[in-house]
């Protein structure tokens, strides 16, 4: 096994995610799978190959520090499941 | 000849010969949704009002003689490009009701060059999947067979342009979301260069790899929509400015004295016997038309599959952390405090491949496992993509099957990801190794399913693929068919 179900459920927490007991055991044994075939990069020499991250080699995107038009707060605010006022309302966090 | 069956440069001619009007052709289009819609399932939402007052300001347009180059013209958007005022829910319960404050750049363009907006169509959810049966508004199906599976992830715009249920649509490609299904579907697709097409207002897959392009009924309609799709953004930093050409000077150049190459390794053991047919049959149309066909090796392509499905679904999970329930979608009220919101919210509002592909992510990018995942599979992608370098070295560009099989079943793969996964192991590579794709009809299996033959360039080289695809187009001479619906 590459993966065991208490890891799962670990990885579920770390992406907020929360399945049932069947689902768990459905996703570990997927995941399973699908890591044991990802084994077959260990075949590849990679010595001295510097990781790709972007397909086109690009600087650092600038543009100008100009102060421009941005969205209302009304626009901002009204695909909110629960706005109030000019806030994005939660529910409670702390004790 | 309905006006929906007809392609955009024969509807420009008609329009500037005074013989249609744009609203003429929209109702065409909705003609034909109504009667093939049911059955089909292109579409998430249709627009139907929004398209008739726009065809009926294109046709003040076209009176004073002010005609662009899509002026009046009916386009599809796949369901994840943002539309001001007009909801885009990425085919996810979690976006069921977002309601975009923006238009995507491709959207501003399209409506600049005088575009009409038919609806938004169906996909896989998150565009993550080879078949658009992970949508959480239904499946769409293949209109030359509706127990089929269109392909995916833009499945919708893919059936839409075939069923003549529009003259042309965007989709995006983060794997082979153009070209799979444009090849199962029997339509033209292009999978632009990383950073030819600005992806500001597109909502984010994986990063890396996202890019937008066209479906269309023809060659030449491809060249007319990168004419309008393609260009600098400087609100997307990732989009690269590079000259465009004018891609329809390539339409007529003809293909003498090219080098076509052919990677040994997408000649696979499995690969459906009349789909190599198709694509052999097609390799002597270009050799027939003054180009020389060579053997090239591209040594790491059994690698891409392991390397996309680490790649992408690291990127996904970050892209994805922002649906949270806080600012826009779905929010489950069952939450007691803000962790159980956060959790209850995503766990409802994302499908079972969403989750799978944001739990693999997760996984692989974690503490003690970034190496030996997420690391190694950055250096292979280093080496997919020298293999590109090498091979364009050696030949103008690469012809390639696009799908191992023809269309399959509905059904027939959900049960199992890696076979579903395994439909996209002739288009990944291109998106790891940034350079742009295209898709053109090239035959069809006994039981009447399209092939698609794929055409590969260097990066920037899209002119290219439309110079041999339009040159391939003119000499295959494989009539107009259309799915009996």
């Amino acid at each position: 096994m590459k993966i065991q179900k208490d890891e799962v459920t670990h990885v579920a927490h770390l992406a907020r995610l929360e399945f049932t007991e069947a689902e768990t055991e459905k996703f570990t044994a997927q995941l399973n799978n699908i890591l044991i075939y990802m084994d077959m990069l260990n075949r590849a020499d990679t010595t001295g190959v510097e990781p790709m991250t972007h397909a086109i080699a690009q600087k650092n995107a600038f543009r100008e520090d100009l102060v421009k038009e941005s969205l209302s707060r009304e626009a901002t605010l009204a695909n909110a499941p629960d706005a109030r006022g000019d806030f994005f309302r939660v529910p409670k966090v702390i004790e | 000849m309905e006006l929906n069956q007809l392609t955009i440069h024969e509807l420009q001619e008609k329009i500037k010969a005074g013989e249609t009007t744009s609203t003429e052709i929209v109702q065409a289009v909705f003609r034909r949704i109504d009667a093939v819609e049911k059955d089909v399932h292109a579409y998430i939402l249709l627009t139907r009002e929004m398209a008739l007052e726009g065809a009926a300001r294109a046709d003040e347009e076209i009176k004073k003689g002010n005609i662009k180059t899509l002026t009046g013209i009916p386009i599809a958007l796949k369901d994840l490009l943002c539309t001001k005022g007009v909801t885009t829910t990425c085919a996810s319960h979690i976006l069921h009701n977002y309601v975009p404050p923006y238009d995507a750049t491709v959207v501003e363009k399209l409506r600049d060059a005088g575009a009409v907006f038919t609806g938004k169509t169906n996909m896989d959810e998150f565009a993550m999947g080879s078949s658009t049966e992970t949508s959480y508004f239904g499946i769409t199906k293949n209109p030359w067979d509706l127990e089929r599976i269109p392909g995916g992830s833009s499945g919708g715009s893919a059936a839409a342009v075939v069923a003549d249920e529009c003259i042309a649509a965007i989709g995006s490609d983060t794997g082979g979301s153009i070209r799979q299904p444009a090849a199962l579907c029997g339509v033209v697709g292009m999978k632009p260069t990383y950073g030819r097409v600005s992806r500001y207002g597109l909502v984010a897959f994986a990063s890396s790899l996202d890019q937008i392009g066209p479906f269309t009924k023809d060659v030449e309609d491809c060249a007319i929509m990168m004419n309008i799709l393609a260009g600098y953004d400087p609100r997307e930093s990732t989009s690269v400015p590079a000259d465009v050409p004018d891609y329809r000077q390539f339409l007529s150049r003809g293909i003498g004295g090219w080098k076509v190459g052919i990677p040994k390794e997408y000649f696979i053991e499995g690969i459906d016997a009349e789909v190599k047919d198709a694509i052999q049959q097609t390799i002597k149309v270009i050799e027939g038309m003054g180009a020389k066909c060579i053997e090239v090796s591209l040594p790491h392509t059994e690698y891409c599959l392991a390397v996309y499905y680490i790649i992408a679904p690291a990127e996904a999970s970050s892209n994805l952390a922002r649906y949270d329930g806080v600012k826009y979608g779905f929010r489950s009220l069952d939450g007691r405090d803000l962790m159980e919101m956060y959790k209850k919210s995503r766990s409802a509002g994302f499908g079972a491949e969403v989750k799978r592909r944001i739990m693999l992510g997760t996984y692989v990018l974690s503490s003690g496992y970034y190496d030996a995942y997420y690391k190694k599979a950055s250096q292979v992608r280093a080496l997919i993509k020298q293999d590109f370098d090498e091979a364009f070295k050696q030949c103008d560009v690469l012809l390639t099957p696009t799908t191992p099989t023809p269309a399959f079943k509905i059904g027939e793969k959900t049960d199992d990801p890696l076979q579903m996964y395994l439909s996209d192991i002739f288009t990944i590579s291109t998106n790891l190794a940034g350079i742009p794709g295209m898709v053109v009809p090239c035959g069809f299996t006994r039981a009447g399913l399209p092939v698609g033959v794929q055409f590969l360039a260097g990066h920037f080289e899209e002119g290219k693929l439309i110079q041999i695809a339009a040159a391939y187009e003119k000499n295959a001479n494989l009539g107009k068919r259309r799915p009996k619906l």
